[in-house]
């Protein structure tokens, strides 16, 4: 999407919208209500889970069904090490722990045809769920931990800063000389190859950077919990929820992924109520098939062929944006 | 051994029913190019066909008459409507894998939902011929030898269908390269969908089976599908007889983690994966 005639740029999405929007969230607590806060916190981590994903998937075109895996490893490191340690460092063990995990299962798979990779991480929430329970029940015969807890207030400003460093790093990555790297690969593997990316190192450590948000976004929000066990921490919608709002919203942009997070967080939390919950995934399932069938660019894709029909721009926009 | 005799036993009967969804999943893979992470809804599906037949009082067997084709036409109007859409709308092969996978996702939700909404998330269970033999200190469970023979009859009959006849013929050319089998004037959106449409009978069936046998509950598609895809990647990808295969160890392997640990079975899947993946991706029979 980097036309000259790319909408966001005209209509001042570049920096001054996204800077006073920025603004009005980050005084939120001073003049919200406590339920905004909440509802915020939740938009927060869904931006954060989105954009995380999209540094990987939507570059390179590899779909990664493991965000709930990292997820949950950051929701563990909050229980193991929230008591001895100061937050902060916490968080950082819960991205690191991620990170490691990511590289070890990218060295694994990335090597080989990009099917493996998605065959892989789909069940590895399941495995770790898994393995965690059996590991609890029957090593150490305990059921679950307790979280220290924050206020929301906390949460939301942790949160708020992490989104802020993961759009950073998603902006620097892509604008530097590794993020046009994983731009080719996504484009073109083989050719990336020929002309010299270390396309299996880049890939790699892409996912790694990419799950390390992932894990850090579950340490703070593990605090919102006061208590879990495998089948609370890792739970397969947060694999899925995070792919479909960066889908929906359109990958080609950072945009894209924030739009698609505050879309369907607001859905999630006026129709996730009671028997309500079974018609949200039915139209959250839906509206995924759609998208992929009809904008495979997402809305943001649709907003930019519109405003190109608008302008008249003749240049049509190439293949994936 | 009597216990390695039990184990030998109990994974070749499940082993049948594990093949059979292998299968469907194989060929949707294999030919139309869609990784299926909606494969295990199809099963649950099918085996809530049966059992609400069941319920009604017919023969949980005679059922499969209806779930495979009511399943085939599901997946062939969704071949035909969805993922061809996709598929000519993709600018290259890649991106139709990627798009198709998250399609395919979508699917999950919306089949498991609609499922949740008819018949919730308890378990239901039902009694079909619970007798069983002693053979040499194991015991086989009636229910479980016929749905394992019927899975392979089922296996059988498809490869023969692959290996003899025209369509099949189409199919195996398909497989290899899809563009030019449409060049030699194969219809290849009929050709995939038929694949598509297979692959779901297959799990329908499979569903019809396992609930015969198993208890049954909405949220046990997850499972399965990732049973399936060990099971693919363990006989290679696309390989329709090493997946046949595939899923007869993987059902002596899973049964005996189970005798063992049974808070381990995914694990010990995973453990065969990334074993795989390691030492030999293209899987036993791959090309």
């Amino acid at each position: 999407m980097d036309l000259k005639n790319n909408f966001l740029k005209k209509t001042g999405f570049n920096w001054g919208l996204p800077l006073v929007i920025f603004l009005l969230i980050a005084f939120l607590p001073l003049y919200g209500s406590s339920y905004n806060v909440t509802l915020f916190i939740y938009f927060l981590l869904y931006m954060t889970l989105a954009v995380a994903w999209t540094i990987f998937s939507g570059a390179t075109g590899y779909i990664s069904l493991a965000t709930a895996a990292f997820y949950g490893l950051g929701i563990y490191a909050a229980a193991l090490f929230g008591e001895s340690m100061p937050f902060i460092f916490v968080i950082f063990i819960g991205g690191a722990a991620s990170f490691v995990l990511a590289f070890l299962v990218g060295a694994l798979t990335l090597r080989l045809k990009g099917i493996f990779f998605a065959m892989f991480t789909f069940g590895l929430v399941l495995l770790m769920k898994e393995v965690l329970y059996w590991w609890e029940l029957t090593i150490e015969s305990v059921r679950g931990y307790f979280v220290v807890s924050y206020s929301n207030n906390a949460i939301f400003y942790y949160l708020l800063g992490l989104l802020l460093v993961t759009i950073i790093v998603a902006y620097a990555m892509s604008k530097s000389k590794y993020g046009l790297a994983l731009k080719s690969i996504g484009e073109n593997e083989e050719a990336a190859d020929h002309i010299g990316v270390n396309v299996t190192l880049v890939k790699i450590t892409t996912f790694a950077i990419s799950a390390t948000f992932m894990g850090a976004a579950g340490v703070i929000m593990a605090s919102k919990l006061t208590y879990i066990d495998p089948v609370i921490a890792f739970n397969p919608m947060m694999s899925f929820s995070p792919a479909l709002m960066a889908t929906f919203g359109g990958m080609g942009n950072l945009y894209g992924p924030v739009i698609g997070a505050v879309i369907f967080t607001y859905l999630q939390e006026i129709l996730t109520t009671g028997t309500l919950k079974s018609y949200y995934m039915l139209i959250f399932g839906s509206i995924l098939v759609v998208t992929i069938m009809y904008l495979p660019r997402g809305i943001l894709g649709l907003f930019q062929q519109l405003w190109n029909r608008f302008r008249r721009v003749k240049s049509a926009p190439t293949s994936r944006g | 051994m009597e216990e390695l005799l039990n184990i030998i036993l109990g994974g070749l009967l499940i082993g049948g029913i594990y093949s059979l969804i292998s299968m469907g999943m194989s060929l949707q893979y294999g030919v139309a190019k869609v990784l299926n992470i909606a494969h295990g809804e199809f099963l649950m599906f099918g085996a809530f066909i049966t059992f609400a037949m069941q319920q009604a009082g017919i023969n949980p067997l005679l059922t499969i008459i209806v779930v495979g084709p009511t399943m085939f036409i599901a997946g062939f109007i969704l071949y035909r409507t969805v993922f061809t859409t996709i598929r000519v709308r993709s600018p290259n092969p890649g991106v139709f894998e990627g798009n198709g996978l998250l399609a395919a996702f979508g699917l999950y939700f919306v089949v498991q939902n609609i499922a949740v909404l008819i018949w919730g998330s308890t378990p239901y269970s039902y009694r079909y011929l619970t007798t069983s033999w002693d053979v040499g200190g194991a015991d086989i469970f009636a229910n479980r030898l016929v749905a394992a023979l019927f899975a392979i009859a089922i296996g059988v009959l498809f490869y023969l269908f692959l290996k003899s006849t025209r369509s099949g013929k189409a199919i195996r050319a398909s497989a290899q390269d899809a563009p030019t089998a449409g060049l030699m004037g194969v219809n290849i959106n009929f050709v995939l969908s038929l694949c598509f449409g297979f692959g779901a009978a297959m799990a329908g069936i499979a569903g019809s089976l396992f609930s015969l046998c198993y208890a049954i509950n909405t949220t046990m598609g997850l499972q399965q599908t990732l049973l399936a895809i060990v099971i693919v990647t363990l006989g290679g990808l696309g390989s329709i007889p090493g997946s046949f295969i595939g899923g007869f160890i993987l059902g002596i392997i899973g049964t005996a983690v189970s005798y063992w640990q049974p808070g381990l079975v995914v694990a010990s899947y995973y453990v065969i994966f990334v074993i795989l993946l390691l030492v030999r991706p293209k899987g036993l029979m791959g090309k």
